[in-house]
């Protein structure tokens, strides 16, 4: 069978499509192009510069990019090193590692116990952002919150998580709210290899660690690369630590998220904001693109 | 019931020629198979009878109309499709009563003749039934009931049998021939398997590469293979196809191999009509056609044997000859006393001459 | 000594399991305790005793019980417009013949990806304010409908792929006109699909707070996701009976939608259902 005929026309296929093209140009290529004119102007929302806003060349991208200052605390790149920080600690180490050990841990495990764990961790993925953030602060409460209780009852020393370790306490949190997606793919992918395979290497005498590291890493090496860019992407643009932390003590932890907020609604400079939202989207853009071509070649292959 | 007839309709898909200036007369009334290997381009030149292909040259003509661009509900067909394509939402009565329903049929109407049919399909228990609780030779039965009972004027199969296992695919046989028998509606069949053909048809188109090959009925395509591709595509084992070269004399002839000459003197002068002495030839002889004999034999090649494969009513030898194998078929269903070393004999009246080229010139 | 090691594998499971689960669970025991809780504490102890009374405050409360409406008016229109129109275009990208469709759904993709909320709430907000609707729950509605809507048709098509064509092409050869084969089959086989769009894109803007925090000024017109940041003392401390019962009432809706995919279809996975 070649091909076949088409079921639709192409016009009223066309048609069917219009009212997403629209959606999409509007919501979602018209804000990319707009936002790269907007960092080369001084755009605000109110005052003169809200009427009568003017090209000023790469002035807003001069001041993100001021070597001089910009690691100082509340600066840019100051946002961009804790940004990195939160994504190798949250989502490389904390997400995927945790997710893809208790995917491995209820390989061929059914029954109470994994329905337990599993409807506990994707319950944490589910429940709306500002929820989340109200249990954890509760949770992370210096004076009566459950982990320093906890602490208290391990005779070990309270502390004041979100005055002392903000990066740590969100990293933790997120941790906490997005393994689910790494715990779920890893499931599924490894669901999808024969039992076979691992009878035979029982069979041949190998340990689980060895079997762990000779069959099922090699073949789930694809989806530990996808795994590894999409959380990075999301964990990059996620905005639900202000809900926590507000990006303090003193923009310690304040994310790119959160710096590209403050400047533009907390100052209302949208010239400036357009800057770091570019700079924002690049870094997106790199990293989709990288996943794109991954899953190009595992088009090619299969 | 009405005719069919295709006029040099040519398929394109891109670069790809799914069918090749196809022109096909297929009588009123008649069971009409298309056969061949996977990608000929069979299941497409159903599809443009049905209409859901369109052709990109040539015409469709069903009946006295020409319906080259009808969509396919004004064609009056009906198919049955290889996954069958019942709805998995529907009853088994809603799914044979669809095609009166779009028509506008009254559901007292639509509830009756779905259950004329469903008896005379031996269905009628299942209706109330989904597809999925049905069996594979059950939801055959279903599709076929959904494709009669509208009465259409043509009845397209895409090899309808190809998801049943071997016992019932025996038995499904035996049932469509049945069914077209009594109702006489022109039917097109597509197979990729001969003996279904062989078995169904009143005539085969045989298709490769988009083309027709050869057009006739089971028995013509199995006694004269055009060519070498169907010979070679017909018949089970199908045509033994022995590459020689052609010695032509004052008034001898001969087929030579490796390892025999046979004398084909009495067909001298046919073959001198059409070919040259000493061009390379292909015999073709089917396994039924050879038998065992003594050393000698004018008529008898020297050979192997290879493997023997009692069936019970026959028994299938394979032999190799030089580096080329022959099936020979045994009708007494005994094993042949001999092995190692063997004389198989020809006869000389039942055997095939191909041209290298693979057209048949003497036959 | 194989016996000694299959023990201390046990036993290394069990423990891992055990932390995993503490892990993901306690935090989670503040949400369902403190709500029957008659004292506001930050602290997840069990209520003695146990009550409704603050359910009861947040009921009676016009603005918290506006603010649920809101959300609900969110999800639902994102939900419904969202799953229509992706339903129309992964129908059509499925079943016609265009040349590189499916280049165009990779890069669409690929650009919902790079063009996400957090880094487009400038032009999105000006967008926004440019065609006068801010403070509208309409503005809201299309941001999100545009967000998600190359995600919902990319898990859309999935579901139009795994339909043979065999369906609809009997459907026409039975002599079905394209309206009655949509009406008929590809409806109906396509609704699980829907199910599965709708409830992911419900889910989303139910919970989501950024966007309206945004969008959204006027206390008629905020969602409850924002709204929760308005209970607080006139010393500025959160009311927290208050605030801890509504989020949890806030919460239930995803939950109960949780149980019923669970229950309905087994919380399969569709490639990213949830960024």
């Amino acid at each position: 069978m070649t091909g076949g005929a088409p079921i639709l026309s192409r016009r009223t296929g066309f048609f069917f499509l219009l009212p997403s093209l629209g959606f999409v140009s509007l919501f979602i290529l018209f804000p990319f192009v707009w936002v790269f004119y907007l960092s080369f102007t001084n755009q605000t929302l109110t005052g003169v510069t809200a009427i009568q806003s003017r090209l000023v060349g790469l002035a807003n991208y001069h001041r993100l990019l001021d070597f001089e200052t910009w690691m100082t605390s509340g600066q840019f790149g100051n946002a961009l090193r804790i940004s990195a920080q939160f994504v190798v600690g949250s989502a490389l180490i904390g997400q995927a590692l945790l997710g893809l050990a208790i995917a491995w841990a209820f390989y061929r495990w059914r029954g109470a116990f994994r329905e337990i764990v599993y409807t506990l961790v994707i319950l944490a993925w589910i429940i709306p952002d500002v929820v989340v953030a109200f249990t954890w602060m509760a949770f992370l409460d210096r004076d009566r919150g459950t982990l320093n209780a906890i602490l208290q009852l391990l005779r070990l020393a309270p502390v004041d998580w979100l005055i002392q370790q903000p990066v740590l306490s969100i990293i933790i949190f997120n941790t906490w709210r997005g393994t689910a997606f790494s715990m779920l793919l890893f499931s599924s992918a490894l669901a999808t290899i024969p039992p076979s395979y691992l009878e035979s290497a029982e069979v041949a005498g190998a340990s689980g660690w060895q079997k762990f590291r000779d069959i099922i890493l090699p073949l789930i090496r694809s989806h530990i690369l996808t795994d590894i860019i999409l959380i990075t992407l999301w964990t990059f643009n996620t905005f639900t630590p202000f809900l926590i932390t507000g990006g303090g003590p003193a923009f310690k932890s304040e994310l790119v998220s959160i710096y590209t907020f403050r400047i533009a609604f907390q100052f209302f400079e949208f010239g400036r904001g357009g800057a770091i939202a570019v700079a924002m989207m690049l870094i997106n853009l790199v990293l989709a693109l990288t996943y794109l071509t991954i899953l190009r070649r595992q088009g090619v292959r299969t | 019931m009405a005719r069919i007839m295709l006029e040099n309709v040519t398929r394109r898909f891109g670069l790809v020629i799914a069918v090749d200036n196809v022109s096909l007369p297929i009588i009123d009334g008649e069971f009409f198979a298309l056969l061949g290997p996977s990608g000929c381009g069979k299941t497409t030149t159903l599809r443009l009878i049905a209409g859901l292909e369109v052709p990109t040259a040539g015409r469709v003509h069903i009946g006295d109309r020409d319906v080259t661009g009808l969509p396919p509900r004004e064609r009056d067909v009906a198919m049955v499709f290889q996954d069958y394509a019942l709805y998995p939402h529907m009853t088994i009565l809603d799914n044979v009563g669809y095609p009166l329903k779009v028509r506008g049929v009254g559901r007292r109407e639509i509830r009756e003749r779905v259950g004329e049919v469903a008896g005379f399909l031996q269905i009628a228990e299942l209706l109330e039934r989904r597809p999925a609780q049905l069996s594979g030779g059950q939801q055959q039965r279903a599709a076929v009931a959904r494709a009669v009972v509208h009465k259409p004027q043509v009845f397209l199969f895409d090899e309808p049998l190809s998801n049943l296992d071997a016992k019932l695919r025996l038995e499904a046989r035996g049932f469509l021939k049945h069914l077209q028998h009594e109702l006489g509606i022109t039917t097109v069949y597509v197979t990729h398997d001969q003996a279904e053909a062989l078995a169904l048809a009143d005539r085969i188109a045989i298709m490769n590469q988009g083309r027709i090959i050869q057009v006739g009925t089971p028995l013509e395509v199995y006694r004269r293979p055009q060519t070498t591709f169907v010979a070679g595509f017909i018949g089970n084992p199908p045509m033994n196809l022995v590459p020689c070269r052609l010695e032509v004399g004052v008034d001898t002839a001969h087929l030579v191999g490796t390892t025999f000459r046979l004398d084909l003197t009495s067909l001298r002068d046919r073959l001198a009509l059409t070919l040259r002495d000493g061009e390379e030839v292909i015999l073709g002889v089917r396994p039924e056609h050879l038998t065992f004999c003594g050393q000698g034999d004018s008529f008898a090649i020297p050979a192997e044997t290879y493997a023997i494969q009692p069936l019970g009513a026959e028994c299938v030898v394979i032999l190799l000859v030089d580096s080329t194998t022959l099936s020979v078929r045994l009708f007494t269903g005994e094993p042949p006393q001999q092995t190692g070393r063997v004389w198989v004999g020809v006869n000389p009246e039942r055997i095939l001459v191909y041209r290298k080229s693979g057209e048949l010139v003497l036959g | 000594m194989r016996l000694v090691r299959l023990v201390l594998a046990r036993v290394a499971f069990y423990l891992f399991v055990t932390l995993v689960a503490a892990f993901f669970a306690l935090p989670m025991l503040w949400l369902v305790l403190t709500p029957f809780n008659p004292r506001g504490t930050l602290a997840a102890e069990i209520p003695s005793p146990a009550t409704m009374a603050n359910f009861r405050l947040v009921f009676a409360n016009a603005f918290a019980m506006r603010a649920l409406l809101n959300s609900a008016i969110l999800g639902i229109g994102a939900m419904l417009i969202t799953t229509l129109v992706a339903t129309l275009a992964a129908y059509a990208l499925s079943r016609t013949d265009v040349p590189g469709l499916d280049f165009l759904i990779y890069a669409l993709i690929l650009f919902s990806s790079v063009v996400t909320g957090t880094a487009a709430m400038v032009p999105i907000f000006l967008l926004i304010f440019y065609l006068g609707l801010i403070d509208t729950l309409l503005g809201v509605i299309l941001v999100f409908t545009g967000g998600l809507l190359p995600t919902a048709i990319f898990i859309m098509r999935d579901f139009v792929e795994g339909i043979p064509r065999s369906y609809e092409e009997s459907a026409l050869v039975s002599g079905a006109t394209p309206r009655q084969m949509f009406q008929d089959v590809v409806a109906p086989l396509v609704q699980p699909g829907m199910m599965v769009v709708a409830i992911w894109a419900f889910v989303h803007v139910w919970g989501a707070f950024l966007i309206p925090f945004i969008l959204l000024r006027s206390p008629t017109s905020m969602p409850a996701s924002v709204a929760i940041y308005s209970f607080y003392t006139e010393a500025g401390t959160p009311i927290i009976t208050l605030t801890s019962s509504y989020a949890l009432l806030f919460a239930l809706p995803v939950l109960v939608l949780y149980l019923l995919v669970n229950w309905r279809y087994g919380f399969r996975f569709f490639g990213g259902i949830k960024r």
